[in-house]
């Protein structure tokens, strides 16, 4: 009886995975987006509204030749992706907010020794268990600062099962380029909601720069946007890796100001200095607009839907979509803060986003949060056009 | 010529000397895992891959062992060491590791990979307490004995790691102390070159010198003599398979063949048309 339903179960998978235009889910989509990148390293642990992707890695991963295992818990899971990545596999997990609390000591760990990897967390309501699981974005300000310690990392946010695809592709491509740990903060909506995806097979994502000889640092690089080349276990390199503070061939320095400055300042700059090939973002009527939206995710998608609304009603109105977090470029808020008499910040959270829109619309104009959080509520486009007009006061 | 000394062909010369107290029993454990891999011609250490997590002993392959290793986060070293050997079976992992790292904050992965017989080595030094941050209890800390955190005396009861993974799938279970050098040179031998799959755990007792030994009044020397004086050999008695509270179980717990995780999974994903790198 078992092995038929698991026979059906692998049979669902692989005759999706065969077909380029799919009408499938968030989750399903970054499963295939990650195959599609290349990955050949999986290990997670169970947790909803995040476990079709590991259910599609289970099937697909070994009959590719790829590693699959399912770990004791997620902070196994961040860790055994370390060790995969150092010896050269392409590795990802996927989780939703109390795993992605656990694994953030090991995401900082992998920002501290440049380790490749991608974690992909499901946002649903917390903290705690929460509403397990209804869809939130209350993880934003985790995803940037979850760790202890000065550190920059890239964050970006689908808000549609197509980006799902695309933008776990460019996770392991800005991953593999600037060695570095990748978030993907996707939501309950967009995980479990269907759309038509186009899985494109065409997918180059390069891989890291290995050194040509132990002599040149693994940790250190002269100009700051380019990383260190990274050696793979094994290869002779007799490579020390250590989340202590270090040197450019890895030897542990713990007293020194310059060796942590250095470090830490590197790979904050690496990052940031790297913005213009990380930041990616949608403006839609921003030039003529009057009231505008700044919103990522599923939210965004309401905020799509009230512009074209209050358009057809004879009010100009633009947006502004965010498919990266961090690092966050501010100029396009900024380009819409000088045009529009007030802008509206909405989140499925008690308002986190609304803290980058202050920050970059200074004293140009008004700032509307719009926060809603628990029980599957969406906000729904209807309630942003009548607070667009009310704002407006028509 | 002057002949070298032995383990060093294993090292690291540019981090010598260690960073251990005086007298601190880590070097032991260094020189046995050398013998071993020298009397088993191992010329150079490239295949092998060394992970350790926070604590003193975590230092011995990180920087000192001249091959690659992983300084990873306390006591994440065996879900480290997973990571590196599922990627790459064709690697040695070998974790080192104390008891504060590997018995307590990391218990469940070295259970877990015990249960999984994953084919890596795990030695414990097993020093009594947590040393790097001063002499705080451990999990394995003896009863009455006085530490940063237990003052009056340790009154919990301690955890005995060799017949918790002797319950487990794992294929080797050993635990000697830092007085017999000879059996722990064999024992690391056994489980890295006669088993060669599977999981295979080695405890080495090695109390203390600063936060141990200094508290019980006893000198490196005496620490010795102490060690043989309450070891019993396993499998000789009752008294000597259960451990007590002032005997110290030492040999071999457990020696079998079982295929390990990396042949599970082969076996797993054979016929399903991918080539598994290892």
């Amino acid at each position: 009886m078992s092995s038929s339903a698991q026979t059906s179960l692998s049979q669902y998978y692989v005759v999706r995975v065969e077909m380029t235009r799919q009408f499938i889910t968030g989750n399903e989509a970054i499963a295939y987006g990650a195959l599609a990148a290349g990955c050949n390293f999986y290990a997670g642990y169970p947790i909803t509204p995040s476990s079709e992707i590991m259910h599609i890695m289970a099937v697909e991963l070994p009959k590719r030749g790829g590693v699959f295992v399912q770990v004791e818990d997620e902070i196994a899971a961040i860790n055994v992706l370390v060790g995969a990545s150092w010896a050269g596999s392409r590795a990802m997990t996927a989780t939703s907010g109390p795993g992605f609390s656990l694994m953030q000591e090991g995401i900082g760990y992998a920002i501290m020794t440049e380790t490749p990897l991608v974690v992909v967390d499901v946002m649903r309501a917390g903290p705690a268990t929460g509403q397990a699981t209804k869809p939130a974005q209350g993880d934003l300000m985790q995803a940037r600062w979850g760790r202890h310690g000065d550190q920059a990392l890239p964050v970006l946010a689908p808000s549609s099962p197509q980006e799902c695809y695309d933008l776990v592709i460019r996770a392991f491509t800005i991953a593999e380029k600037l060695r570095t740990p990748v978030v993907v903060l996707s939501d309950e909506f967009i995980g479990h909601g269907r759309e038509v995806v186009e899985l494109h097979k065409d997918v180059q994502v390069p891989s890291r720069r290995k050194p040509k000889s132990p002599k040149e640092p693994p940790f250190y690089s002269e100009d700051p946007r380019v990383p260190p080349p990274m050696p793979s276990l094994g290869e002779g390199f007799n490579v020390l890796v250590t989340g202590s503070t270090h040197d450019g061939y890895g030897y542990r320095d713990t007293r020194s100001f310059e060796t942590h400055y250095r470090l830490v300042k590197r790979i904050w700059n690496k990052i940031w200095l790297n913005i213009d090939s990380i930041f990616e973002y949608e403006a839609v009527g921003v030039d003529d607009a009057i009231i505008g939206f700044v919103a990522y995710g599923s939210t965004a998608r309401s905020a799509a839907k009230a512009v074209s609304i209050l358009r057809e009603e004879g009010i100009r109105a633009g947006y502004v979509k965010l498919k990266t977090l961090w690092p966050l470029d501010t100029k396009p808020i900024e380009a819409l803060a000088e045009r529009v008499e007030a802008i509206i910040v909405p989140e499925l959270s008690l308002g986190q986003l609304v803290f980058d829109v202050e920050r970059a619309v200074k004293d140009y104009t008004k700032i509307h949060r719009f926060n809603k959080v628990g029980g599957g509520e969406p906000i729904y486009p209807r309630e942003l056009v009548e607070l667009a007009k009310k704002v407006l006061g028509r | 010529m002057k002949k070298e000394h032995f383990s060093l062909k294993y090292l690291r010369r540019e981090v010598l000397p260690t960073l251990f107290c005086p007298g601190c029993f880590n070097g032991v454990v260094i020189n046995a895992l050398a013998k071993a891999l020298e009397e088993e011609g191992v010329a150079s250490l490239r295949g092998y891959v060394f992970v350790s997590g926070i604590g003193c002993s975590s230092w011995i392959p990180s920087p000192y062992i001249l091959a690659d290793s992983l300084h990873v986060l306390h006591g994440r070293a065996v879900a480290v060491a997973m990571g590196v050997k599922l990627a790459n079976p064709k690697l040695e992992v070998i974790v080192i590791g104390g008891d504060g790292d590997l018995a307590s904050i990391g218990i469940s992965h070295l259970i877990h990979a015990a249960r999984r017989n994953l084919d890596i080595v795990v030695i414990m030094v097993n020093n009594l307490v947590y040393g790097m941050t001063r002499g705080q209890q451990s999990p394995t800390t003896p009863r009455g004995l006085k530490t940063a955190t237990t003052p009056y005396g340790s009154f919990e009861y301690p955890i005995d790691m060799c017949r918790v993974l002797r319950e487990t799938n794992a294929n080797y279970v050993a635990r000697w102390t830092i007085a017999h050098f000879y059996q722990l040179k064999d024992s690391i031998k056994e489980a890295l070159f006669k088993h060669r799959r599977g999981f295979r755990y080695i405890e080495v007792v090695a109390p203390c010198t600063t936060y141990v030994a200094r508290r019980l009044g006893l000198r490196p020397s005496n620490i010795l003599r102490d060690l043989l004086r309450k070891s019993r050999r396993v499998g000789e008695s009752r008294e000597a398979t259960q451990g007590g509270e002032d005997t110290i179980a030492v040999g071999v717990f457990k020696s079998e063949d079982k295929p390990g995780y990396i042949e599970l999974y082969r076996g797993y994903i054979a016929g399903l048309g991918g080539v598994y790198s290892g």
